[in-house]
């Protein structure tokens, strides 16, 4: 009980951070909103896809864009959990009889809930614009659930590099390899159209799969395979940064 | 006295660097114990032991009759730790930094806690502003209040006045000495040897990876020699007539017109060498007693190790 009640006041501080950093505000938030409005309006007109008018890119570059946001906002777990290792808050908290997972929980729990709120904004944004979906109920929380997934999973992907960087701006390095995986996807443009090995990397690449399975998602159409492997990966990658992650928390 | 930590040849090194070689030395409940080393002697390195932040390699520590390594859960029930650089949140303000501590000592009520200890500590009016905008003092301040959350037996204060003016560092002596007062246990790091000689019941220095010399800070200065009465005459010739006279306390020559004479029970001692003087009609322009301090000891210590 005492655990969860633990997460929850760690968290409740970091959200306090992120609310009081405009600089986190308008990177986090503002930053994925120019890029939506910049591929739609400035790129969109010269982006021709099969299948998709001009007036409905901002459907197809949607899942892209909302990813953007979860990836940029990933950066700036990365500084706190970095920043409270250098500063010797986590020194402080280890001290405290408190659960030792707490400290990162409380990371984690904060950092998807930033996430996603500022994913939300952008999807208003993207709705004012003129982003239409036609999904069923169960197709919505299908997508917002890989979406979810994908917040923890980049959440908890952040932790070892922010734990391990002996700076901030080693810690948040990472986050610029998952903006460029973005563009080695189907985040913007068809993997169709790339050279052939690139476009292999694209077609199998986690990400491809994740926007693939929100896209087809919400235009209503059948997903595939796409769904189970982007799942898969999201689960895998979680898994797998959650137990490097805290075996290195214990060390620092 | 009842021990309340021991620590018992405690070994530790990061790669080839042999940082502590065996330290072994034991708190008495209730005392304040100051831990004296230079820079890079170890002192931080062995408090991260004692508070289990990191495993020593060999050597064992006890908290309460506890085993450091086997109940730290428990014993952290009983200490608090402040880090050297004052482990404050500096996005948040004084008081929530209070109550986030509060709250994670699951205390019942956080916020009444936060108040008594931001009043305690002179923090009151600065409650709600952001500790990013607060003075080197008041974050040393608040560090040791959140310190206090939860009443800890035992603190642990890694160079708790470090970087401080004299007037700041004069308060925090002041709450430091009140808090001994309460009954507390208190193990503190410092650079400064005033700072062990103004609250240390006992002070251990570490030097070459062990404690090198402990005790009150009485014996400590015993250990730089006794005190000394330094007479300052008009002429050589005084100076030259004075030495037969004092041969008793063994006199030694600064110079042409100054003599130190060693002083065995202060006062008596200066009395019967100033009336000895005036019998043989020599008047000392001036004359000064120094007593042995702390620094003496320790620049005597480094220079040994
Ligand atoms: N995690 C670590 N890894 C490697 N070396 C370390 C580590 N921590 C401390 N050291 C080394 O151990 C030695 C003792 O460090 P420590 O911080 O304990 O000294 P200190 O007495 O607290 O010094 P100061 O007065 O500067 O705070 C130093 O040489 C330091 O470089
Ligand atoms: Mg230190």
């Amino acid at each position: 009980m005492t655990f969860i009640s633990d997460t929850f006041t760690l968290a409740g501080r970091l959200i306090k951070h992120n609310l009081r950093s405009l600089d986190t505000i308008i990177t986090v938030i503002l930053m994925p909103i120019a890029m939506l409005l910049l591929m739609v309006y400035l790129f969109g007109g010269a982006i021709q896809i099969d299948g998709v008018s001009h007036a409905e890119y901002v459907n197809y570059v949607l899942p892209g864009i909302l990813l953007m946001t979860i990836a940029t906002g990933s950066a700036y777990t990365a500084l706190r959990i970095n920043l409270d290792k250098t500063s010797g808050m986590f020194d402080r908290f280890k001290t405290l009889p408190i659960s030792k997972s707490a400290v990162l929980n409380g990371q984690a729990v904060a950092s998807v809930i930033f996430m996603l709120t500022s994913t939300l904004i952008v999807l208003a944004v993207a709705f004012l614009i003129g982003f239409r979906s036609k999904a069923s109920i169960s197709e919505w929380l299908l997508a917002l659930l890989l979406i979810v997934g994908f917040a923890i999973a980049v959440t908890w992907l952040s932790v070892p590099f922010a734990l391990a960087a002996s700076s901030i701006d080693g810690a948040s390095a990472f986050s610029y390899l998952i903006l460029l995986l973005l563009f080695v996807s189907s985040a913007f443009v068809p993997v169709t159209g790339m050279p052939k090995v690139v476009r292999i990397f694209a077609e199998n690449q986690p990400l491809t799969h994740v926007i693939q399975a929100v896209r087809q998602l919400l235009t209503t159409q059948p997903i595939g395979n796409h769904g189970w492997i982007a799942a898969a990966w999201l689960i895998g990658i979680t898994l797998f940064s959650y137990l490097i992650g805290t075996l290195i928390y214990r060390r620092v | 006295m009842p021990k309340i930590i021991t620590i018992d040849r405690i070994q530790k090194q990061f790669k080839e660097q042999k940082v502590l070689t065996g330290v072994s030395l034991d708190v008495t409940r209730g005392s304040i114990y100051a831990l004296l080393g230079a820079n890079g002697s170890g002192k931080s390195t062995l408090l991260k032991i004692i508070t289990g932040l990191l495993d020593a390699d060999a050597g064992a520590v006890t908290v309460n009759q506890l085993d450091v390594k086997k109940d730290l859960r428990k014993i952290q029930r009983l200490f608090s730790f402040s880090a050297q650089n004052s482990t404050v949140d500096d996005v948040l303000t004084g008081s929530e930094n209070l109550v986030l501590i509060a709250k994670l000592r699951h205390i019942k009520q956080p916020q009444q806690v936060a108040n008594d200890l931001l009043a305690q500590f002179k923090l009151t009016a600065a409650a709600n502003k952001r500790v990013a905008d607060y003075s080197g003092g008041m974050r040393r301040r608040l560090d040791l209040a959140m310190s206090l959350v939860g009443d800890p037996e035992i603190l642990f204060l890694d160079e708790p006045t470090t970087g401080l003016d004299p007037a700041s560092r004069n308060d925090l002596w002041q709450a430091i000495r009140g808090l001994k007062q309460q009954g507390k246990t208190i193990f503190l790091t410092t650079q400064y040897l005033e700072e062990a000689d103004q609250l240390a019941d006992e002070i251990g220095f570490l030097g070459q990876g062990t404690i090198i010399a402990s005790g009150t800070p009485a014996e400590m200065k015993h250990l730089a020699g006794p005190e000394k009465m330094t007479l300052v005459f008009t002429t050589p010739t005084e100076v030259n007539r004075a030495v037969p006279v004092l041969q008793a306390f063994r006199p030694q020559t600064l110079d042409e017109v100054t003599l130190t004479v060693v002083l065995t029970k202060s006062v008596t001692t200066s009395l019967q060498i100033l009336s000895l003087l005036t019998k043989n009609d020599l008047q000392p322009v001036s004359f000064q007693v120094t007593a042995p301090t702390l620094d003496d000891v320790f620049l005597q210590l480094n220079k040994e190790a």
